[in-house]
């Protein structure tokens, strides 16, 4: 059922496929199947098995209560949204987890834009400012929380505290204890920026160099040329980055694990990580699936969007 | 703005002051971006006192004290499993990933498209929505809390990237190459192992290193699926570093550093070829 409207997805943002009948090749075939076939038996069957589990009442300490309950999961989590007491803090994971995709995507795609900018034009060590910059994106996301949560924002001891007593602003935030949503945003946009500089830099780089010339022989200023030719340009990769963005950001927990572990109370709690908390921590098989579904639900919206503009930009490149 | 540098290059002295002020910035946000990783690095190399002084210290005395440290807790079989899993996983990855890029690439097939979208697709569900069953089916299976456990995951965590990067390197071996291949009778095998494969190499290459990041760098299944050191990975034993020992700057440094090295310098290597990878061959 599921892998069916994973399958409809891809077909309504399929090309009018050109298959050259004459080359149509039943080797191909046979040289897909096993990569095929492995991720629809691994991905696939865990997935049909979630439906099931989603519709019981299963506390994993006490296996012999196990109930099917019918769609009885999904009607709590709805009435977790709706009741002020939030009961499963569904409500807060589901809030969560829109702001911290939405404002780590947006603060990522403008810094990574600069960031792409910067390294765009020629100036000694170039290459290395480049480096420096994608570095953040290979960091283990644990390390880099604890060195965030520890080096740089511990109160007494951290860089970002004596920087701000050295400047005379007096003692900072106790970051990760007063904004703990902003912290966890900053460790975010720190590792992600770099995923939208990359992307938006071989944006860039695809722009016909011919096309600025011609802009500046009209008498183009360098403001004029940077939003009448990069930003239109870059708008389908900006597209891209904010949609891959999005799924992997709303999947994100090793930052919320290794530094608030979802607290203060609820403030951190993002959707996967209370499925974790539910179905690992609290031994709610059953619930913990049906909000795994949520989560997966609100993946497919935005991959529609995102397989779409895939798509198109296959099309361009390969001209089918 | 930008663009001034460019379009100042005829005003002489004004370009250069300008170019001079680019290169200042440019570097100070580079240096601010890197800057905890450096510090990371560098704290690793103090001892627990310096790491904690204020102003930070970046000339000291360095001491290796802090490997040993976490060699004597038992860093090296975490480090071992990432090991195992990232490279194992990976070859696995390769293997399954080469026949079908090739295939969707080059010997086009009803319903193409929807078999490269299928595997995407799956790449992108959340591994949250299924890790309850699959905590279930690995218990029942046995394969909790094993390297071989993990792998299976890490292979279909990586295997549809590999596929579309892959096929996007396919995708640029010139056609003549091709047709050149099959006049001489070249059969699939040798076409795309004596053919294409060394025309493909870089990106062969660049494919297995991001692969291994990913593996490397996964915390989320590991922590749901393994338990100790007989299968756990060094992101958990990054973990413990969460309370009990969280004051412990200079050995988690240094922890930190042995768990992001390998794969930071596997993926400065193949910067040039990450965002093909990064955005499933869409962008080159």
């Amino acid at each position: 059922m599921a892998s069916n409207v994973r399958l409809g997805q891809a077909e309504t943002a399929q090309a009018p496929v050109i298959v050259d009948t004459r080359r149509y090749s039943t080797v191909g075939r046979w040289l897909v199947a096993p990569a095929f076939i492995y991720l629809l038996v691994v991905t696939q069957l865990p997935f049909i098995v979630a439906l099931y589990d989603s519709t019981f009442r299963w506390n994993l300490m006490r296996p012999e209560r196990k109930k099917n309950i019918g769609l009885q999961n999904f009607r709590d989590l709805i009435s977790s949204l709706t009741k002020d007491s939030d009961p499963y803090a569904f409500r807060a994971a589901l809030i969560n987890s829109v702001i911290f995709t939405v404002s780590a995507v947006v603060i990522s795609l403008v810094l990574g834009l600069l960031y792409a900018e910067l390294v765009n034009h020629r100036f000694p060590g170039r290459n290395v400012v480049r480096t420096m910059l994608i570095t953040p994106f290979l960091v283990m996301p644990v390390a880099g929380a604890l060195g965030w949560k520890n080096l740089m924002m511990d109160p007494d001891f951290g860089v970002i505290d004596w920087v701000m007593r050295t400047l005379h602003f007096g003692h900072g935030p106790v970051w990760l204890a007063h904004l703990p949503r902003q912290s966890i945003i900053i460790m975010l946009v720190w590792r992600w920026a770099p995923f939208m500089m990359l992307i938006l830099l071989a944006g860039m780089q695809s722009i016909d160099e011919e096309v600025r010339e011609a802009a500046r022989v009209d008498g183009a200023t360098p403001l004029n040329e940077f939003i009448g030719i990069t930003l239109p340009h870059l708008y389908r990769f900006m597209q891209l980055g904010a949609l891959l963005g999005s799924v992997y950001i709303v999947q994100e927990t090793d930052a919320i694990f290794v530094t608030t572990q979802g607290g203060p109370g609820t403030l951190t709690t993002n959707l996967p990580y209370l499925v974790y908390e539910t179905a690992v921590r609290g031994s709610q098989v059953g619930r913990g699936a049906a909000m795994g579904l949520v989560v997966v639900a609100l993946t497919i919206i935005t991959m529609t969007f995102l397989l779409r503009i895939m798509d198109r930009m296959l099309r361009a490149q390969y001209g089918s | 703005m930008a663009a001034n540098v460019r379009a100042d290059r005829n005003a002489g002295t004004l370009h250069e002051q300008v170019s001079l002020a680019w290169t200042v910035i440019a570097w100070v946000i580079g240096l601010l971006v890197f800057f905890p990783v450096l510090y990371i690095v560098l704290t690793g190399l103090k001892t627990e006192a310096t790491a904690i002084t204020l102003p930070p210290k970046l000339i000291f005395h360095p001491t290796l004290e802090q490997y040993r440290e976490i060699r004597s807790r038992g860093f090296y079989p975490f480090f071992r499993n990432s090991v195992i899993t990232s490279l194992v996983s990976t070859a696995i990855v390769i293997v399954m990933a080469v026949p079908a890029a090739y295939a969707l690439a080059l010997r086009p097939m009803k319903k193409w498209k929807d078999v490269l979208f299928f595997f995407i697709s799956t790449r992108f569900m959340p591994p949250a929505g299924i890790i309850v069953p699959l905590y279930i089916i690995f218990k029942d299976a046995h394969l909790l809390n094993t390297l071989r456990g993990l792998i299976i995951m890490y292979v279909a965590m990586n295997l549809p990237i590999a596929i579309w990067m892959l096929r996007s390197f396919f995708e640029d071996v010139p056609r003549a190459v091709l047709e050149a291949a099959r006049v001489d009778g070249a059969g699939v095998l040798r076409e795309m192992t004596q053919i294409l494969l060394p025309m493909v190499g870089p990106g062969l290459v660049a494919t297995a290193f991001l692969s291994i990041i990913f593996a490397w760098n996964e915390f989320f299944l590991a922590v749901n699926l393994t338990a100790t050191e007989q299968a756990s990975t060094v992101p958990l034993f990054m973990q413990k570093f969460i309370t009990s020992e969280g004051l412990f700057w200079a050995k988690l440094s240094a922890a930190s550093t042995m768990a992001i090295a390998p794969v930071v310098i596997l993926g400065w290597i193949s910067q040039r070829q990450l965002v093909r990878g990064l955005s499933m061959g869409a962008v080159k």
